[in-house]
């Protein structure tokens, strides 16, 4: 067995001191008739050296592709450091701080994350993460129901560029306490909200404003910010945090600012690794504090007056409050926290305004190249940020896996997620492709229109 | 340990400092127009690559860990993380694939999915899992949602109470509420059994189901396991299985076999992912087979194609009463690389000294512990892979504290066991020392521990301003609360 140090003798000496048999009798007050013979279903050990070339098999199978997919998750340049200080084993194989004096390493890591996240989103209170960007926006609207107090529809209006899989999330987790969520109509040619269409007859209790929206779009947020507060209703902000190097801040939008703020964390230095682990930040504004889930750090003194940090407003949390507590997370993401702080602070504002920059800038060049493709043109007029959607002329599934067999990841096929746009495909091209990635894209995606439309011909 | 108060990393930054090799060059500005863009600069470090790795590498060093220091804290099986795991799980065509790459992309990734619910169906004894929670929490809410949506099918609507034993993890009760659900809290017996006069008390055409632990919070085996199973099934209830405890059974009784309809296990506890400071977690669930069709989606299925198996995702289309999506893709996915890791490292023969170790430990540790004086809260009763002590006289005759004994062994270099928790058992120590503990570092612990109440019982020794060879002393906890800094502010 791998990870077990004993020794015969030291097993003997432990049943000894027992007073035990052998180990079996350890298990004795388990009833008989529960019990199982042998496991089934596990199959038997690999060495260290097995198993790595069983992993770098199946790695190698997957391959790595060129990738052009966005829509949630974004492959960034990760500084080598990141990784290497942050799975060093007292970060990594650390647990929640709970004694803060053995802790402060973590603690302190997460005061750092909380003050840079504020300041990204302009808004006064972050707390530790929550799970993932997704899940984020169900506890945002439960928080957001449990601050406005005075509105009671429990209804959530979603803006048309919040992303489709974080409304099903919210659906599934916040669903069964009261909570609804409508969209917002779109105007068709923007993607953007249709201001001509905004009911005054839904008594929100908060408005959602995705920036930048699922396809990349920008919205007015200044404007929807102030008829959701005209509305009565809190503003919840979803922001992609690699945007906020560039685009207005949640706390600057409209005439108050957003009340809540929150998001995916992975673009701050999480590998993309299948969707997960990434981290879910949340801000707000200081006089809701008390209704935030998740961990809060805070900085205090010791007993000789110096500097330190420990877990606080700890009776919101589950383990005091329990069934009457903010939310029933008990983790944090950590791990992932430890690299977004350290990718942030290797980065700072400047570089992670390059990134923003050069990654906009990437995109733009694709979708002019890909334009000059017959049968494809953009979806939506006006300005994005470093993603965007392409209408095409024909079914983009088959086209998507054309490109696969080609090595090439071409995007997202958002009619599958969006049916009301048709043939749509939203592109992606980070900071991470260059010009010469970019070419090879718009060449294969040529060829394989071009050849589809050779043989229609023939 | 490091006693310099080291700086916030905004106090060491100097304005046009940079990590230079770290951002791209860029050409120009981008092409959005004015009034989208932020006009303010936010207060990130400007700090060197060398700063910056100097600066986290000294924090990391404040932190005790398992990789430097004997970390017994009940219910969170702080056992060794092999590296091979997070190496492994880091691999390029792992760590960069997208979520939403084809699954053509992706049949190395699908299959260690795939290969990895079958295991835990295994080791477990249900029928089915699913993957997606993202941690203990999140699995309990999977697990409560479709022990609704199980009763809402049956046209059973009125069954919304949830039944949780006092001793009780608090994310039990938290996330009864969630579902919403009414909570009703069921007492526990002087030999820290559930009350089954009070259960059946409470059963009744209401009941939506129990949240169990088993063994229970109290670190041991609950007995009357199969008699609470079937008191709540005939009352039409549906009992959750809280993983929290799995190390303890391992290989030698699965959930499934007493009874339990629905479970999450505890992958970062179990199966040995990185507890990383407070996460990722990583809360799989397992279901019997009436609760199949509601399981959280994404799900890995496989198709026999030409002789060739086809990994594939099962979601909406395939599982249309399935209780939803609870991530933005699939929930922990490089976590649930390092279990798939960790489990065939293991093996089976491995799983069930798993569950042999850690509670051989456990039990040399409490009876060395007794012997020596200290109070067992469940005396007579085998240790499962945990116990508790109470220090409730220590406390009486010598102002000795949980929290005392607790910053005190900080100073001896052991981290302190999980203390006041459970609620029910006064000053009391919850200590869970793991399989992967040798017989030297749990006699050390075994010395420090007497070291400690013997310098409070007979030379007056007090720990009240423990600890004192930490970075920090003791905090004030109460001063964090009212007046709060969460945030630099640059004073």
């Amino acid at each position: 067995m791998p990870f077990i140090p004993h020794t015969e003798k030291d097993t003997d000496e432990m049943l000894a001191a027992i007073g035990a048999a052998d180990i079996e009798a350890l298990f004795d007050e388990i009833p008989a008739e529960l019990r199982i013979g042998t496991l089934t279903g596990v199959p038997e050990a690999m060495s260290e050296m097995q198993i790595t070339r069983l992993m770098r098999e199946r790695a190698a199978r997957d391959g790595t592709p060129l990738c052009f997919i966005g829509a949630g998750a974004y492959e960034h340049h990760i500084p080598t450091v990141v990784w290497d200080i942050a799975t060093r084993g007292e970060y990594y194989s650390a647990y929640t701080p709970y004694q803060a004096e053995a802790s402060q390493g973590t603690l302190q890591t997460i005061y750092e994350y909380q003050t840079m996240i504020a300041e990204l989103t302009a808004l006064d209170v972050s707390n530790a993460s929550l799970y993932d960007g997704a899940s984020g926006l169900a506890e945002a609207a439960l928080m957001a129901v449990r601050t406005n107090r005075k509105v009671k529809s429990g209804r959530i209006l979603l803006a048309p560029g919040v992303n489709p899989v974080y409304a099903k999330v919210a659906t599934a987790i916040a669903g069964s306490q009261g909570l609804s969520f409508e969209s917002l109509a779109a105007d068709p040619s923007t993607g953007n909200v249709d201001f001509a269409q905004l009911p005054e007859d839904r008594a929100p209790v908060a408005v959602v404003i995705q920036q930048p929206g699922f396809p990349g779009t920008l919205e007015d947020v200044d404007r929807l910010t102030n008829w959701a507060h005209a509305q009565s209703a809190l503003v919840i902000a979803v922001v992609n945090p690699t945007s906020l190097a560039l685009l207005k801040a949640p706390g600057h939008w409209g005439e108050q600012g957003a009340d809540i703020a929150c998001g995916e964390g992975q673009p701050l230095g999480v590998p993309l690794s299948s969707g997960g682990p990434y981290f879910g930040f949340m801000t707000c504004k200081q006089q809701h504090v008390r209704q935030m889930p998740g961990r809060i750090v805070g900085r205090t003194t010791d007993l000789d007056g110096e500097p330190g940090f420990t877990l606080t407003l700890q009776a919101r949390e589950q383990h005091i409050r329990r069934s009457k507590a903010t939310s029933n997370i008990c983790t944090n993401q950590g791990l992932m926290v430890t690299a977004a702080t350290i990718y942030m602070s290797l980065l700072g504002f400047d570089g992670l305004r390059n990134v923003a920059i050069q990654s906009q800038q990437n995109t733009a060049r694709l979708v002019a190249g890909l334009c000059t493709i017959k049968g494809i043109e953009r979806l939506f007029e006006g300005p994005s940020f470093h993603e965007m959607a392409l209408q095409l002329d024909r079914p983009v599934a088959p086209v998507l896996a054309a490109l696969a067999e080609r090595n090439i990841l071409g995007g997202l096929d958002l009619g599958a997620v969006m049916p009301e746009y048709g043939n749509a495909l939203l592109v992606c091209a980070t900071e991470t492709k260059t010009d010469e990635d970019i070419e090879v894209y718009v060449r294969t995606l040529s060829d394989i229109l071009g050849s589809t439309t050779s043989r229609k011909r023939a | 340990m490091n006693k310099i108060s080291d700086k916030l990393i905004f106090e060491k930054s100097r304005a046009g400092r940079r990590a230079f090799a770290q951002a791209p060059a860029v050409d120009g500005a981008s092409d959005i127009p004015e009034r989208f863009l932020r006009k303010d600069r936010p207060r990130l470090p400007e700090a060197s690559e060398l700063q910056t790795v100097r600066h986290f590498t000294r924090l990391s060093q404040k932190n005790f860990s398992i990789d430097t220091q004997f970390y017994p804290l009940g219910s969170c099986t702080m056992k060794y993380n092999p590296r091979a795991c997070n190496a492994l799980a880091l691999l390029p065509g792992f760590a960069g694939r997208h979520p939403l790459g084809p699954e053509t992309h992706g049949q190395g990734f699908l299959q260690c999915m795939f290969e990895l619910q079958e295991m835990l169906k295994g080791v477990t004894g249900m029928k089915g899992v699913s993957l997606t929670p993202m941690a203990g929490a999140q699995g309990e809410l999977a697990g409560v949602a479709m022990i609704r949506a199980y009763h809402e099918s049956r046209g059973d609507h009125e069954r919304n109470e949830i039944l949780v034993p006092d001793a009780a993890h608090g994310t039990n009760p938290a996330t009864a509420t969630m579902c919403g659900c009414v909570v009703r809290e069921i007492p526990t017996d002087s030999e820290g059994d559930v009350d089954v006069d009070a259960l059946k008390a409470a059963l009744g055409p209401k009941t939506a189901g129990i949240m169990l632990t088993n063994p229970s919070t109290l670190g041991v085996f609950e007995r009357r396991i199969a008699q609470v199973a079937k008191l709540v099934h005939e009352a039409g209830g549906l009992l959750y299985y809280d993983g929290a405890n799995l190390n303890a059974i391992l290989g030698k009784v699965r959930p499934g076999d007493m009874g339990f309809d629905v479970i999450h296990m505890n992958l970062h506890k179990t199966f040995s992912t990185p507890h990383g400071g407070g996460g990722p977690g990583s809360g799989a669930v397992g279901v019997n087979s009436r609760l199949l069709p509601f399981m959280p989606i994404p799900v890995v299925g496989a198709v026999e194609e030409d002789g060739d198996t086809r990994y594939r995702w099962l979601a909406e289309a395939d599982l249309p009463q399935s209780i939803g999506r609870l991530s933005g893709f699939m929930g922990n996915a490089g976590v649930l690389l390092r279990a798939y890791v960790y489990m065939r490292m293991v093996g089976r023969k491995g799983m069930e000294r798993i569950a042999e170790f850690a509670t051989l430990n456990a039990n040399y540790l409490m009876v060395r512990l007794a012997e020596a004086g200290f109070e067992l809260a469940f005396p007579g009763r085998r240790a499962s892979h945990e116990f508790i002590i109470t220090l409730k006289k220590d406390a009486r005759a010598y102002n000795l504290t949980a929290m005392d004994v607790a910053k005190a062994l900080l100073d001896r270099n052991y981290h302190a066991p999980t203390t006041y928790f459970p609620l029910l058992v006064p000053e009391c120590l919850l200590i869970e020392p793991t399989e992967t503990e040798s017989k030297e570092t749990l006699d050390g612990f075994v010395d420090a521990m007497i070291a400690i109440v013997e310098d409070a019982r007979n030379n007056a020794v007090s720990y009240k301003e423990a600890p004192y060879t930490m970075p920090v002393r003791r905090l004030d906890d109460v001063k964090a609360a009212r007046q709060l800094d969460v945030k630099f502010d640059g004073g």
